[in-house]
């Protein structure tokens, strides 16, 4: 069964609950961090890279000078606004907004350009003690975050035993590409919120990209001391549209301490944000056995 | 002039600081956080218009099309599948390229405009405000972002809030920008990512600055980063609960004490920058 963390809004506390879930949970189940912008799951463990590899994700044109005779076609075709002059009056290639269509390489008389595979990042294999998390590096501007998450995920089923492969996976914020990946073919998908405003509205539009995928929503209320009122309203709204609330984590200052220290929160025992995660993990356990149950009948 | 608000790790305060600086110093706002936009609950303004903003998908004209598979072959992205009977087009995997109608011999492909968000413009004040929101289901904000350029080239400051991460939303986000915020916290996670968005930020040869936000007051490792990558720090804003709890109601910061003194200070420091290396 795979199961996804996500968010809408960054920075709810995605990663913390994350590295606390897969604190609690058997070591068997494989965690993948598929938040490839911004990968922090592994500082939350002592963690040693057992394997990294470089992963092609696009392809990028590339102009060869002696052939270019500087007619301009390519730049006029571009799209992406890819493709300047030189002083020499030929061109070249801006890898940051190549987005390797090949349109530049389709319309060259002089065969003057080719489309290369590139590398946007690293996949990695990290062994933990909490057991093997896959994630990877992406090469900051690259394209093609979506295929990365994708390999992650690939990754993870991969390293996991049998055909029922439990994974854990933390995904990155935002609505797109990547979160899409992150979460297409999961079972269930808990959305960690904030109550605030901003973390209201893209709460209620990644429940609605969980809805499309057919995944069952679930919901975190992070800090929900912060505002009693959107905490309710939060609660209000999972109620009516079929969400099923875990619970609400207290903020916590001994949080910040936990990221700092690379310590999943749940292994302080004198912390409130721990204990209630702890709770909240009990509690999906719970959650899921019910639901398999309930499916029998 | 377009300031650039980013930070690599989600949640650090970028549209705190990006509404709260627009607010204070009477400038134009953009949000290109076209997945999650929040902007407009801070800055609240007039919606004076709304806009599709669209992609260019192929349209195979069945009648033309002798299922040569030159299209399928050619596109990058795989959006095209050739089958016996026809081509079937995958808009959610399309980049719109053209390529596919480029490559056609039968001329059997035209491109239509696809509606994939909305762009709102309006006003905030006497400043003008643009927000873009992506469709939920699409996966590609890129030519959102771009169009919300292409609308907002104004003479005056204009602060342009960014997604988080360091994909290419961010890059489409920067690219047309003369110098970037770097909006941080005194957390491993933060460091990890700021380190990232620095990179990304000199690949670009935008010049930038670090504000920090939810400050210990000491912030060590921030200010090594600073001075090993020669990055000015302008400004640091302190943690308060009380800032979280303005926050979560969706009201700007300036309007209290201490933040009106400390955001004044960063766009004192802001100015300075903005002449000495733009």
């Amino acid at each position: 069964m795979e199961l996804v963390i996500i968010s809408g809004k960054g920075g709810t506390g995605k990663t913390t609950i994350t590295a606390g879930f897969s604190s609690l949970s058997d070591s068997s189940h494989i965690k993948a961090d598929c938040d490839v912008d911004a990968a922090n799951l592994h500082l939350m463990f002592d963690y040693q890279i057992e394997s990294r590899v470089n992963f092609v994700g696009a392809k990028l044109a590339a102009i060869d000078l002696e052939s270019c005779i500087g007619c301009n076609l390519c730049m006029h075709y571009c799209r992406f606004n890819a493709i300047d002059k030189t002083i020499e009056n030929k061109v070249v290639v801006n890898p940051l907004k190549c987005e390797g269509c090949g349109a530049c390489k389709v319309v060259c008389k002089h065969h003057a350009v080719s489309l290369n595979d590139e590398i946007t990042g690293e996949t990695r294999k990290y062994k933990t003690k909490v057991g093997t998390l896959t994630g990877a590096s992406m090469i900051p501007g690259a394209e093609g975050s979506g295929k990365l998450v994708t390999q992650v995920r690939k990754m993870a089923k991969h390293y996991s035993d049998g055909k029922e492969a439990n994974i854990l996976i933390d995904g990155s914020p935002g609505v797109g590409c990547a979160v899409m990946a992150s979460v297409t073919g999961c079972k269930y998908g808990i959305i960690v919120t904030e109550p605030t405003l901003s973390g209201y509205e893209d709460f209620v539009r990644v429940h609605e990209l969980l809805k499309f995928f057919n995944i069952g929503a679930l919901a975190i209320i992070n800090k929900f001391d912060i505002n009693d009122k959107m905490t309710k309203k939060i609660e209000t709204y999972c109620l009516g549209n079929d969400i099923q609330c875990l619970g609400k984590v207290p903020f916590d200052r001994k949080v910040e301490n936990s990221i700092n220290e690379g310590k999943p929160i749940v292994e302080y025992d004198d912390s409130i944000a721990g204990k209630a995660i702890k709770e909240m993990w009990s509690r999906f356990i719970e959650f899921c056995f019910k639901a398999e149950e309930g499916s029998k009948i | 002039m377009k300031v650039a608000v980013l930070s690599g790790k989600g949640g650090t305060g970028k549209t705190t600081v990006a509404t709260n600086l627009a607010y204070i110093m009477n400038a134009h706002y953009l949000d290109c956080d076209v997945e999650e936009p929040n902007g407009h609950l801070f800055l609240k303004p007039i919606i004076e218009e709304c806009i599709d903003a669209t992609i260019l998908n192929p349209k195979i004209d069945d009648i033309k099309c002798t299922h040569c598979g030159q299209c399928s072959e050619a596109c990058q992205f795989n959006a095209l599948a050739v089958t016996q009977t026809g081509v079937i087009v995958f808009n959610e995997l399309c980049h719109g390229c053209g390529v596919c109608s480029l490559v056609c011999p039968q001329r059997a492909i035209k491109e239509y405009q696809r509606g994939i968000g909305k762009i709102s413009i309006g006003t905030f004040g006497k400043n003008i405000f643009l927000s873009g929101k992506m469709n939920i289901k699409e996966p590609m904000g890129g030519p959102i972002i771009s169009k919300l350029h292409a609308y907002s080239n104004f003479n005056e400051l204009t602060f342009v809030d960014c997604s988080p991460g360091t994909s290419c939303n961010v890059v489409k986000a920067i690219e047309d920008t003369q110098y970037a915020i770097l909006v941080t916290e005194p957390t491993q996670f933060g460091l990890h990512d700021l380190n990232l968005a620095i990179q990304l930020l000199k690949d670009m040869h935008i010049p930038h600055g670090i504000v920090v936000n939810r400050s210990n007051g000491r912030d060590t490792e921030i200010k090594a980063i600073c001075k090993k990558e020669n990055i000015p720090l302008i400004g640091q804003i302190p943690f308060e609960r009380e800032a979280a709890v303005t926050y979560s109601k969706g009201n700007l910061l300036v309007d209290e004490d201490p933040f009106e003194r400390i955001f004044k200070e960063i766009s004192n420091r802001l100015l300075h920058l903005l002449k000495v290396e733009v």
